[in-house]
């Protein structure tokens, strides 16, 4: 697979030893991985600041844009940290118009029915419990291969469009 | 001859891991993360658990000793031990942070004081007997990391 291709993870994750775990698993993968500690800092790699949240224009969903070298394919984020929750994360990206469309998972370490029925309503992809295993970061490829396929969507349209004019 | 000695003996510290309950099935899926790429994995993952451990027993220590108890902050403390060592397989010490966490849910302060001790008891064993099987290894040279008996 060329390099350009690789998909990118972003995790989050309060504790220490679940940061270099989930890191593992996902390079075992051959994920490119970025993790970070706190909901806000997964925001500010993301680009989106916490206020920030509506009226990002289209050109944004672009990956040249901001900071970010590298497009995040998909968001794994621990349910329980102090600060913002798992949960906050994921309604603030689904709130957002240039992060909405990149799936989240959600980790924790409790088996609460209504948290899990909460995170999946509010658009999670999986709710995986921890500790994570092989076997849950193998349920990840589906997920980033719709969003490649979701992504190429947009710029077909917009070559489609830009022949009809010719 | 040596090595293969060596080799039953590091293959026998590390059964007694299991037998001796100490250790569970997570500790398996930490080996299996283990290749030649990254033949320390799993004492990585052990070190980075004694160093945050040892942080969070300190500050449940000091919890301990106030008056009255803050049973919401010793519950959050031992929420993070528990999953660590949860995370790193570490079967007795995650079983009696489910005890502590209990006492705490029904405010008992005799009951978490108790449970701690334990719990700092069966810590101290597993951090000792997981010293002595990673420095084994490691003194049989790097064929012999942690890995699985194939």
């Amino acid at each position: 697979m060329a390099p350009q291709q690789q998909f990118h993870v972003l995790a989050v994750d309060d504790s220490i030893i679940d940061r270099k775990l989930i890191e593992r698993l996902l390079k075992t993968s051959s994920y490119q991985v970025t993790v970070v500690d706190s909901g806000s800092k997964a925001l500010e790699f993301l680009g989106l600041n916490e206020d920030e949240q509506m009226d990002q224009d289209v050109s944004s969903v672009l990956p040249s844009d901001h900071q970010q070298d590298l497009e995040v394919n998909l968001i794994i984020t621990d349910y329980w940290m102090p600060g913002m929750t798992g949960y906050e994360l994921l309604r603030k990206i689904k709130q957002s118009k240039s992060l909405k469309d990149i799936p989240v998972v959600i980790m924790s370490s409790e088996n609460v029915p209504s948290r899990i029925n909460r995170c999946l309503k509010e658009g999670a992809e999986e709710f995986f419990l921890k500790p994570v295993q092989m076997s849950d970061v193998n349920k990840l490829k589906p997920h980033l291969l719709r969003g490649r396929a979701m992504e190429d969507e947009p710029i077909i349209n917009k070559i489609e469009a830009t022949l009809e004019v010719i | 001859m040596e090595r293969n000695q060596t080799r039953r003996q590091i293959a026998g510290m590390r059964q007694s891991l299991f037998d001796q309950g100490l250790v569970d099935e997570q500790f398996v899926q930490l080996e299996e993360l283990q290749d030649d790429a990254n033949p320390n994995f799993v004492e990585e993952v052990a070190t980075l658990y004694y160093r945050d451990s040892s942080r969070l027993i300190q500050n449940l220590d000091q919890a301990l000793e106030k008056s009255p108890l803050d049973f919401n902050k010793l519950d959050n403390y031992m929420h993070q031990l528990k999953g660590s060592s949860s995370s790193i397989g570490a079967k007795k010490v995650k079983a009696e942070c489910t005890h502590f966490k209990e006492y705490c849910r029904t405010a008992n302060r005799e009951g978490c004081m108790r449970s701690f001790q334990q719990l700092k008891k069966e810590y101290a064993l597993l951090k000792k007997k997981l010293e002595a099987y990673f420095q084994m290894a490691r003194q049989a040279g790097p064929s012999n990391a942690t890995c699985r008996p194939k």
